[in-house]
């Protein structure tokens, strides 16, 4: 058998395209950009026709994801977990309408927030909008469960989600390579009952899918991956129960064969897919005299075992400080919980520096920041909300530029929502991909209301952030806030260089003078970018 | 047998090629591998580090536990200071001489060089090399080289080759410059 050494991501992608993929859509986002990007240069997806374009954002990938599946094909939607709350309305709808082709979503969670705002769990969603769950623990799983995952989606007829992390999602092992099964063929869906969610008809699928949550148990409770482990060290000590979650599974392993002279005994539970299944969970409890939760995120699974055994049996995990409550799990913490505290001989280092991640040298938005700080500081209450990409980096030294960073989109809504409180100046700066993706419907209520802000469009050609992919909106700026309304002498397009420097702080004074949405779009290629263009086209040259 | 080691460096300074041409090795050689990356925010110039694992037993975590490291390969030394909880008793870092700085609060060189000089070290100014051999872009296989015989569970040969099968799409010319950077890394840690 062939054997690949892929990342957790690679494994992923290359499982969907054997199960038959027809179709990836996804929105970048650390740690899941590398999937979709695998589909999108991978040989056999081309070949195959797979369709692997990016999306504006989670939700036009999720909702297209589901038309697919409408024509009985296999469509799989990647997003970092924040996107989740993007999707949400049509991911948790999913679940009522049920599916016809396969879906899979996976959302890839980032515990210790490596490069996000929040560690939220995925599997809260997936528990949610009440439809199964896989978690693998490494990348050979990763790469089985696609093929699983599908099928059991086409089985119930439902959506199903598969959550990695950060550490699986970017750790990369060998894996052995099966053979790529054929795609659906074009079947689209005839009963439009299921599909139109009218009251009527969401009622009855509402009943379905709670009848449909026996046969998910029954599918984890049988799974190949959820596995019982014991390992019996002495009939004197005592037995301890473990229920480790996804990748938990290895750091629980990991730590147990680093206890020397250990009596103690485990019986093990490996949870790789979900609904838990109860009935082991309670024969644990009857064997064993205490059960510790190792879950990577949020005490999912340690609040369900809790409900399910008498309020004085010990359930430990995150809720109780056995392990930390908040950040990744790793070997150390999980041995700290299993009663060994691993004790390095060298102590940290005192010559020690945080080297925090900088805007490039030559970077547009540096520019950007640089006249936008000498323009606002002849303001006294000006503020910056600012949002998500490479820019957000000017929140750090030397800019210090921003008041603000809550969510894709937010820099205009919440200039919108300032200055209709009286803040004056309220600006905005925002990505050109985070624009598209959620900043449009924004300026939209700005122009209605004809607020008094002024917005920063600092289009770099890309999506910087997350290495630099297509970005939807490309050439289309100026063009979409004309068509949304703002006036064409309110739109402003400059070149961010340190020699445009007079012209971009004149035009900015001008624009926070004028009293009415304005919108400023300084454009440059991201440096990355165009280092990467200019080699591509070298290469081509070559040729 | 195993070997965990944590390459770290300064985004942008090329640890995860050495990453991809120490796991090539270890795929060719058939010893089980796990390689955790650093993706994202912080290669703007910020920190970066990867795990590898590899060893003859399955491998369960992705990530080394604190004091299990037997080597850290460092393209930066204060970048190795950072990592030293994770080093063994008998571990040993093999790092750059040469400092990067792009951070205001950078420690003072000499207390940063002698704090590294009571820890079991090898450095080596592997940019210079680089630059002597003229080919700039080559340190990292420099510091690999030195790395190669610290390795153990893949010998030298193995990694060499790893060298030119990694950058043999990118020409001869660029794997032999890489194959004379390798060797001079390891002709340096044979001192
Ligand atoms: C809902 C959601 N999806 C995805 C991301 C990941 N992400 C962060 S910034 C960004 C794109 C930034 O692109 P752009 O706005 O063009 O700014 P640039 O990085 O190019 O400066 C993405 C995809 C996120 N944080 N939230
Ligand atoms: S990757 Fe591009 S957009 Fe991001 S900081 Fe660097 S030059 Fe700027």
């Amino acid at each position: 058998m062939e054997k690949k050494l892929l990342l957790g991501d690679e494994a992923v992608a290359l499982g969907a395209i054997h199960a038959g993929l027809s179709g990836v859509y996804a929105y970048p986002g650390t740690p899941s950009t590398e999937i979709t990007e695998f589909i999108q240069t991978n040989k056999e997806a081309i070949e195959r026709g797979v369709r692997s374009r990016w999306c504006t954002n989670e939700k036009t990938a999720m909702e297209a994801a589901l038309g697919m599946s409408y024509c009985g094909k296999r469509a799989l939607v990647c997003m970092k977990h924040v996107g989740m709350n993007v999707c949400a309305d049509a991911f948790v709808n999913s679940a009522i309408t049920g599916v016809n082709g396969g879906v899979v979503v996976l959302a890839a969670d980032d515990p210790s927030m490596h490069s996000s705002q929040n560690e939220q769990d995925s599997r809260f969603y997936g528990k949610f909008a009440m439809i199964p769950i896989f978690e693998p623990s490494n990348q050979q799983e990763a790469y089985d469960m696609m093929s699983r995952a599908f099928e059991l989606s086409e089985r119930l007829k439902e959506p199903v989600l598969l959550r990695v992390v950060t550490r699986l999602a970017h750790s990369r092992a060998a894996v052995e390579i099966g053979k790529a099964a054929d795609q659906n063929k074009l079947n689209p869906a005839t009963d439009n009952a299921h599909w139109v969610l009218l009251p009527g008809n969401a009622r009855r699928n509402y009943l379905d899918l709670i009848d449909k949550q026996n046969d998910m148990m029954k599918a984890s409770c049988e799974s190949s991956t959820n596995d019982i482990i014991t390992i019996n060290n002495s009939d004197k000590g005592k037995w301890i129960g473990i229920v480790a979650c996804g990748i938990g599974y290895n750091y629980v392993r990991e730590a147990l064969n680093g206890i020397k002279d250990n009596e103690d005994n485990y019986m093990i539970m490996k949870l790789t897919q979900y609904p838990m299944p109860v009935e082991g969970i309670k024969q644990m409890a009857e064997v064993c005299s205490e059960i510790l939760v190792v879950e990577d995120g949020q005490p999912v699974v340690e609040e369900e075992v809790k409900k399910l055994v008498d309020t004085s049996y010990k359930v430990e995990g995150r809720l109780t400080g056995r392990l930390p409550r908040t950040g990744e799990l790793n070997p150390d913490n999980v041995s700290l919980g299993l009663g060994k505290e691993n004790n390095p001989l060298f102590r940290p280092a005192k010559n020690l520096a945080g080297r925090p991640p900088q805007l490039c040298q030559g970077c547009g938005h540096r520019d950007v920041y640089t006249a936008l700080g000498e323009v606002v500081k002849e303001y006294e209450n000006a503020r910056v909300f600012g949002d998500i990409g490479c820019y957000t980096l000017g929140a750090l030294p030397p800019f210090k530029a921003l008041a603000s960073c809550v969510d894709m989109g937010a820099s205009i809504t919440m200039a919108k929502g300032a200055a209709d409180a009286g803040l004056w100046p309220a600006i905005a700066v925002i990505g050109d991909s985070t624009f598209t993706h959620s900043g449009m419907t924004g300026l939209l209520d700005a122009v209605n209301d004809n607020s008094n802000v002024t917005i920063i469009i600092s289009d770099n050609l890309t999506t910087g952030m997350t290495g630099g992919q297509d970005s939807a909106g490309l050439n289309k700026y100026e063009a979409i806030c004309l068509g949304l309304g703002v006036d064409p002498d309110h739109v402003r397009v400059v070149v961010p260089l340190p020699k445009n420097m007079p012209e971009i702080t004149k035009i900015l004074r001008e624009e926070i003078n004028y009293k009415g949405v304005s919108v400023i779009i300084p454009r440059r290629e991201c440096i990355q970018v165009a280092a990467r263009h200019a080699r591509e086209r070298a290469k081509q040259n070559n040729k | 047998m195993k070997k965990d080691i944590i390459l770290c460096g300064v985004g942008g300074q090329g640890i995860l090629s050495i990453a991809t041409i120490i796991g090539e090795a270890a795929t060719e050689a058939g010893i089980n591998l796990k390689q955790a990356e650093v993706h994202g925010m912080s290669q703007r110039g910020g920190d970066v580090q990867s795990n590898l694992r590899l060893s003859t037993d399955p491998i369960w975590s992705d990530q080394i536990p604190t004091g299990e490291a037997d080597v850290i390969i460092s393209m930066e030394p204060m970048e190795a200071l950072r990592y030293i909880t994770y080093l063994r008793p008998d571990g040993m870092i093999i790092t750059s001489s040469k400092t990067f700085v792009n951070i205001p609060n950078y420690p003072d060189e000499a207390a940063l060089k002698s704090e590294l000089n009571e820890l079991p070290n090898v450095q080596l100014d592997i940019e210079a090399i680089a630059a002597e051999l003229k080919s700039a872009k080559s340190a990292n296989m420099v510091l690999l080289g030195m790395a190669a015989p610290y390795i153990e569970v893949l010998t030298v040969e193995q990694l060499r080759k790893a060298v030119s099968v990694i950058f043999a799409r990118k020409g001869d010319a660029v794997v032999e410059a890489n194959l004379r950077a390798f060797d001079r890394g390891v002709e340096a840690s044979k001192k």
